[in-house]
């Protein structure tokens, strides 16, 4: 309430000053339009004048595509130079891009700190993640385009439903059969095990290792890195019990399953959390083939 | 398996894409097993003039009447082309077996953190014994 009431004053007090004059209120709300259009122009003015007389700026290429727009429909690459600051990330750059000469640059991003996954992109031919790539560790200019193997839909905007699709298929979340005695007892897990499957959690369903996999590139059935880890992280939970396990065995070693996966390592690659993808893959193969075989 | 998805219009714009080393080992081991089967079909064709071989068939060589066996197997030794390809049939097929011994590891799980390290050890080694190699193949055929 109390950040409230100087606004109300405020407003009273314009209204008062809109009784004598009844249209100076709109001349006004136009006035600061027109100024503030101005200081805006100003300044993108000055900021690309900055940006051209400062010697540590960095060029960057970005793709940009509108389907909505006339003239946008086209795909092209738009230049921008952003001033270089240390510690900058290409998602920095963007941003500043974006704020500084066109409003209109779409991207996806939110924590800014690798942990939303929502800023995957194609940056200078690998998929990175934009939030956690410094420019300093990349070559000039930064060409920077939406994940390969995705539809676009703006800008650096791509439709990941499909991403979604093949990772909800591997039912990612904890089941179980096997309680505890008590009704109040936690499911503890073993040290060890939890060990075992500490990469694997860490998974933000950022959907660089999917666009950057050759094998789901070209077989759209294939369950892709991210949702054959994300098995691998309740398979191989000591807690879920024999017969869950079974079940989340016969998902991943179906035809399009874990087979499909050739060992490129590109998955392994691209991970922004470092998770041994292609290990766990592998992992799951040689476990498959133990729940199938039999020697009587 | 592959088929072509319409994926809209950014992928009929071509991009650059850096490949890894894993990816170059998976380009390189299709590549030379495709070399391989094809090889296989010449190396049938030549073996199998052994038949008529012994069944006595005879061809004119170097002015000599000679089996038809060793015949070809000596005509073809004498081109030049040949022996430059031979070459590079060991090339391929060396690096076919290092390579698909650096995929069993991989399949045993053993030694995934230097998977790249092999992929450039097993190049090395068959840049060697290519090498190595040449002297043998090649003598006598300028």
């Amino acid at each position: 309430m109390s950040t409230q009431t100087p606004t109300q004053t405020e407003e009273s007090s314009e209204t008062d000053a809109e009784t004598d004059v009844p249209s100076k209120g709109d001349e006004r709300r136009d006035e600061k339009r027109r100024r503030a259009a101005e200081k805006r122009a100003r300044r993108q003015a000055e900021e690309a004048e900055k940006a051209a007389a400062d010697e540590e700026t960095v060029e960057l290429k970005v793709f940009r595509y509108d389907p909505e727009v006339e003239g946008k429909q086209e795909p092209r690459f738009d230049t921008f130079h952003v001033p270089f600051t240390k510690g900058m990330t290409v998602l920095d750059a963007l941003m500043y891009s974006r704020d500084t000469y066109d409003s209109s640059l779409t991207f996806r991003h939110s924590c800014r700190q690798a942990v939303c996954g929502s800023d995957a992109m194609f940056v200078n031919g690998g998929q990175k993640l934009a939030c956690k790539t410094q420019i300093s560790e990349l070559e000039e200019p930064i060409r920077v385009e939406p994940l390969p193997h995705a539809e676009v839909e703006k800008d650096l905007v791509v439709d990941l439903e499909h991403f979604y699709d093949q990772m909800e298929a591997v039912e990612p979340y904890f089941q179980t059969n096997e309680y505890p005695d008590g009704e109040l007892e936690e499911q503890r897990q073993t040290r060890e095990n939890r060990e075992k499957i500490k990469m694997s959690t860490r998974c933000i369903w950022c959907s660089a290792c999917m666009s950057s996999c050759n094998i789901a590139a070209g077989d759209n059935e294939y369950l892709g890195p991210a949702a054959i880890n994300k098995a691998y992280r309740f398979a191989m939970d000591e807690r879920e019990g024999e017969d869950i396990k079974q079940k989340r065995l016969e998902i991943i070693e179906q035809e399009h399953g874990v087979w499909r996966c050739q060992t490129q390592f590109s998955c392994t690659e691209v991970c922004p959390k470092d998770i041994p993808l292609t290990e766990h893959i592998q992992e799951l193969k040689r476990e498959a083939v133990k729940n199938n075989l039999k020697f009587w | 398996m592959s088929q072509s998805y319409n994926r809209g219009l950014i992928e009929d714009f071509s991009r650059w894409r850096e490949f890894e080393a894993g990816m170059w080992a998976w380009i390189f081991h299709k590549f030379t097993g495709w070399v391989l089967i094809g090889y296989l079909f010449t190396h049938i064709a030549v073996l199998s003039t052994a038949i008529p071989a012994a069944d006595g068939a005879t061809m004119m060589f170097e002015g000599s009447q000679t089996d038809v066996f060793t015949g070809t197997i000596v005509s073809l030794e004498g081109l030049l082309l040949v022996r430059i390809l031979e070459v590079g049939l060991l090339a391929v097929a060396v690096f076919h077996m290092l390579n698909g011994t650096r995929l069993l590891l991989v399949d045993l799980g053993v030694g995934l953190e230097a998977q790249d390290k092999s992929f450039y050890a097993s190049l090395i080694l068959t840049g060697a014994i290519t090498v190595a190699s040449v002297p043998t193949f090649i003598a006598g055929a300028f």
